[in-house]
């Protein structure tokens, strides 16, 4: 590899992706599309949710990965951390959908660095915009990505969600929103049960609930898993930044949910 | 027929090395050294947004003294190699030993080909997995490169510098005890360091992925009263 030196009139700047198609890697080079739809069985992902409430955002999601009606993973992170105050999450084709993240986590990073400042969270948000719309042509073929972001606007000082359609549209969710193929049960969940300014606890509970309710209806989405200790991933969005939370709380959580829903 | 002037090339490689060392003399000097969590660098800078010391990886930092448009334009190819090369192998694989040996191959490229050489100094850093591990590659105009493993001294006045920080090194000492001195070294005995003047940062060990920390002023005048 050599030092990527260009001239000041025609440097990539800061945009990862734009350096990336400089030095011949190009992301989103376009697949040869005469063979029509894929033939094979594809691995998705799920359902994923975020909620806003006191503090910022909370955002779930469940850990299976499936390829047509078996399940191909059990263990797969949906919700990742994007940079220090943003999170996105995947529902949709998991190959590509793994690559976006990891291409938008970098692109933050290397904005960051080179510009030496944080781009703004519409400006986040617009970026992972660019990359679902760079997806299409694969999308087309089946391999749909749909993400959803969200993060801690720290110029503002409050939490903020961005959904986004695979043609690469945006938009902003004023509470809540959840998506993938139990997206709907989670949201009619999160909907019976949200108010303003929930705490952080009620917040993580409503994302739980939310989860178990999609997990009951979607074969696709995967409930908690007592017997392999394997439990959705919840993460936090403040002020102070993006925060796992612990396992054993999100399965205390999960606990409360089950004896709640247990016939008396 | 005209005949063009003959210059010996003893003289004219040291026409230049003497045009390159003499404007990065000129500049402001800057400090590195390691301590118990990792490594510090120190540099005197005055402005608050355009800076010398920056970070290149999770474990890398970089930092530069003489003319700012060109150790810039260096630090945003570092920046753009490690993420590429992270990007195509893994994070693990970005290190600085490979990155500087790139800077000396550009830096003594653009020395014997170019009409003007580089008028920088850049200092490329990695903190280790534990002390002892830590790299320092210090690199010249003409491309030369030195590998150095307590402390590195870049800019004018470099010689003086190195001798006051020689003094008073200790190996494992501690980043309050490291920065005073550093900051001493750098403002010499006639005048007190100020925060103000000193633009601070770390790799640190203790910083999780992200090693690259820049302290703030009320931090540096802490450690400096302490």
């Amino acid at each position: 590899m050599s030092l990527p030196m260009f001239s000041p009139t025609d440097a990539p700047g800061p945009s990862f992706t734009d350096l990336l198609r400089r030095v011949g890697l190009d992301p989103f080079a376009t697949v040869d599309s005469s063979g029509g739809p894929a033939t094979f069985e594809l691995r998705h992902g799920t359902t994923i949710v975020a909620i806003r409430y006191a503090d910022g955002v909370v955002m779930a999601g469940d850990r299976r990965a499936t390829a047509g009606s078996s399940i191909a993973h059990r263990t797969m992170e949906k919700v990742h951390a994007a940079d220090r105050h943003s999170g996105v999450a995947i529902a949709g084709a998991a190959g590509p959908a793994m690559e976006m993240v990891k291409l938008f986590q970098l692109q933050l990073e290397h904005y960051e660095k080179v510009e030496g400042a944080q781009i703004s969270l519409e400006g986040k948000a617009n970026q992972l915009s660019q990359m679902v719309r760079s997806n299409l042509a694969m999308a087309m073929q089946g391999f749909v990505v749909v993400p959803l972001f969200a993060g801690f606007d720290t110029r503002r000082g409050v939490g903020r969600i961005y959904t986004y359609d695979p043609t690469g549209g945006r938009y902003e969710e004023t509470d809540f929103h959840a998506d993938g193929s139990g997206g709907r049960d989670a949201r009619t969940t999160v909907k019976l049960g949200w108010r303003a300014n929930l705490s952080r606890e009620e917040a993580i509970e409503l994302a739980v609930s939310a989860l178990w309710q999609a997990a009951d209806e979607d074969s696709a989405t995967g409930g908690p898993d007592a017997v392999r200790g394997i439990y959705p991933t919840v993460a936090t969005i403040t002020a102070e930044g993006f925060a796992r939370v612990d396992e054993q709380e999100v399965a205390d959580r999960f606990a409360a949910v089950i004896v709640r829903v247990t016939p008396k | 027929m005209s005949m063009p002037f003959y210059v010996a090339p003893e003289q004219f490689m040291k026409d230049k090395a003497d045009f390159a060392r003499k404007n990065i003399a000129r500049g402001r000097p800057l400090v590195a050294t390691v301590y118990a969590d990792g490594i510090l660098i120190c540099a005197e800078n005055q402005s608050k947004s355009l800076h010398k010391v920056s970070e290149i990886y999770d474990r890398i930092a970089f930092a530069g003294v003489g003319r700012y448009n060109e150790f810039d334009s260096l630090r945003r190819a570092g920046v753009q190699h490690a993420d590429v090369k992270g990007y195509q192998f893994s994070r693990e694989d970005v290190e600085a030993r490979s990155l500087a040996n790139l800077y000396a191959q550009y830096m003594g490229n653009v020395f014997t080909h170019e009409v003007k050489p580089l008028e920088v100094e850049i200092l490329v850093a990695e903190v280790g997995s534990d002390d002892g591990s830590d790299q320092m590659f210090h690199i010249l105009y003409d491309g030369s490169i030195v590998d150095e493993d307590r402390f590195s001294v870049l800019g004018g006045e470099a010689e003086a510098i190195a001798t006051r920080l020689k003094d008073s090194f200790e190996e494992g000492w501690t980043l309050d005890a490291a920065l005073r001195a550093a900051a001493k070294a750098l403002s010499g005995p006639d005048r007190a360091p100020v925060a103000a003047d000193l633009e601070v940062a770390v790799l640190s060990r203790a910083n999780g992925r992200r090693a690259f920390r820049r302290l703030d002023d009320e931090r540096v005048s802490e450690a400096l009263a302490g």
